[in-house]
């Protein structure tokens, strides 16, 4: 190891060896961190792309609408923290699937709080995404050259839908039971696809044992990881392209016509 | 837009853009405080709401109420308005498909490069009516009589067996008169028109799939079923709900 030598990257090195040896414990504490970063740094040149994302800037006239989808993204972080707390305690079969909810919603610390927050975030991120979209509809942002991140948004609010269905049934009371036999049955008379997706939704031509289990993988497995996927290219577009400017905003050239606005 | 339009927009874009402010700390702080927005009003829900939990589901039940979560209400609305109607084409080809089609195609069909809400009043009243469309359907769905409950105008000795059948559930997957669900079983409107009493009492205990099979109702109540299925003829079909 002592022979290679790793091209000196300008910046993240010189910095470190250039700044004065700290004599405090807390000038060394600092130095640590500092060189902890550098090391990520000189390994990752992540702080390029941090740079890139963080201080790239918002057009003027950028209002809380655009807060929208955020918003909307840590409504789908909550629903990802909250499940794994709730699949902690699930047993996705159909003998104990009841059986687990109830221990869970009556008996665990905070069990009902945590599956309530899980139940009404779902309510609340449904919500969110219908009003981004919306935001971005009346704006015209979905035109040139967004596009593809329209289509992309589109594909989000249908697996976020879908998300909902499937996880539905997961407490496997009488309520949720009934609506999804309804649900799959209904998915079953749409044209083409639909009584594929209803067999695979089912595990089989009927409503049976594994049809549970498998509402369960695709609730926690399949759907989180393509929305996760495909909410990460959703972010990447809008670094990349920039948010649009309020429709209504003008781009004058003239400074002095310039009024500040936040 | 055509190509001068498109380069026409990046040019005003840059212009807007470099008249802005930083991502960080500006949308940084904006974004935050909406995040704690929302993860208090998710906390708040969670607190006031609770998570209730009915009671476990049971394949053979007697009394249940399939709804969907409420953000669904507006698509079995959806369904249930266009079905009887003469627009069984489209929802054969499935009007959920054809919005979701609609909302993706989007960009690629309106191609003008008019940006203002106000300027684009074919785009603007689309997406206002399409709001307006789903709220009142929500709120159909919401205020909707339960399901376990049939309007039909009956003589007395047939009203026991049509509370039962109402509570039966039947609903969900039948339609008689303006209630229940148009599928996935046939209509029981008329259903005395096409089975002898024998032949009703026979589906009931001994049912195709996915039909439940309700051959442990207690005797009585399945024959006040029959009775009140085996003089369903179609031509009383109740007001029509409002
Ligand atoms: C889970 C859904 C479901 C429920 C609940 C249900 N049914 Fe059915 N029912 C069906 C299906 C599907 C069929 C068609 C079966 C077939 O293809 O033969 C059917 C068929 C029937 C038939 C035969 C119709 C015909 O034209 O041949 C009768 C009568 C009937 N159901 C009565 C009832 C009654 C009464 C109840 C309530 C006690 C009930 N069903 C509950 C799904 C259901
Ligand atoms: C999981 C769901 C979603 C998440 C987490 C998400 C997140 C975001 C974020 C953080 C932005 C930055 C600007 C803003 O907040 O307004 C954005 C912009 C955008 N989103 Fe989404 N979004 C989601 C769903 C959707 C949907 C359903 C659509 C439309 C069908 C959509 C279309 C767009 C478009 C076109 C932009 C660019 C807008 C602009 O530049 O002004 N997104 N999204």
């Amino acid at each position: 190891m002592a022979k290679t030598q790793l091209p000196t990257q300008p910046g993240a090195v010189k910095t470190g060896g250039a700044r004065r040896k700290p004599t405090t414990r807390l000038g060394k504490a600092q130095e640590t961190s500092f060189s902890a970063v550098d090391w990520v740094d000189e390994r990752t040149s992540l702080s390029g792309g941090m740079r890139w994302l963080m201080f790239r800037k918002i057009p003027k006239g950028t209002n809380w609408f655009y807060t929208l989808g955020s918003a909307t993204l840590f409504a789908f972080m909550s629903q990802a923290v909250t499940g794994v707390f709730l699949a902690m305690y699930y047993d996705p079969s159909a003998i104990n699937a009841y059986e687990s909810t109830r221990f869970l919603t009556n008996e665990v610390f905070l069990g009902e709080f945590v599956r309530g927050m899980h139940r009404w975030g779902s309510s609340v991120m449904v919500i969110l995404i219908f009003l981004h979209m919306a935001r971005v509809f009346f704006f015209g942002a979905y035109k040139y050259p967004r596009e593809l991140n329209w289509c992309i948004g589109v594909i989000l609010l249908v697996l976020t839908m879908a998300m909902s269905f499937t996880g539905y049934l997961l407490p496997f009371d009488q309520r949720s039971y009934w609506a999804t036999i309804v649900g799959v049955n209904i998915n079953g008379t749409a044209p083409l696809m639909g009584p594929f997706l209803s067999d695979f939704l089912r595990g089989g031509a009927e409503f049976g044992a594994t049809t549970l289990s498998r509402f369960y993988a695709i609730h926690m497995l399949l759907i989180p990881g393509l929305l996760g996927a495909l909410i990460g290219a959703h972010l990447y577009m809008v670094a990349r392209l920039g948010t649009t400017a309020p429709p209504w905003m003008k781009a004058e050239v003239s400074p002095e016509l310039r009024e500040e606005r936040v | 837009m055509n190509q001068r339009e498109k380069e026409q927009y990046l040019r005003d874009y840059s212009i807007l853009k470099s008249k802005g402010k930083p991502f960080f700390p500006y949308a940084v702080a904006k974004d935050s405080l909406m995040a704690v927005v929302v993860m208090a009003s998710i906390m708040f829900m969670s607190i006031m709401l609770g998570a209730e939990l009915g009671p476990k589901a049971d394949p053979t039940t007697t009394t249940y109420v399939p709804r969907p979560e409420w953000y669904y209400f507006f698509l079995f609305e959806l369904l249930r308005i266009i079905k009887p109607a003469v627009l069984t084409p489209v929802a054969a080809i499935g009007a959920p498909t054809i919005f979701i089609l609609l909302l993706i195609l989007l960009p690629f069909y309106d191609r003008s490069p008019e940006r203002r809400p106000e300027r684009r009043p074919i785009a603007t009243t689309a997406g206002i009516l399409t709001i307006f469309v789903m709220g009142y359907l929500t709120y159909l769905g919401a205020s909707a009589g339960s399901p376990n409950e049939i309007d039909i105008e009956v003589p007395a000795q047939y009203e026991k067996g049509k509370i039962v059948t109402a509570q039966a559930g039947c609903l969900a997957c039948h339609k008689i008169g303006h209630n229940g669900n148009d599928g996935p079983g046939p209509e029981l409107t008329d259903i005395a028109n096409k089975l002898p009493k024998a032949a009703l009492l026979r589906t009931l205990e001994n049912p195709t799939a996915p039909m439940p099979s309700f051959k442990d109702l207690p005797q009585e109540q399945k024959l006040a079923m029959v009775d009140f299925l085996s003089q369903l003829r179609g031509e009383e079909q109740g007001p029509p709900p409002e």
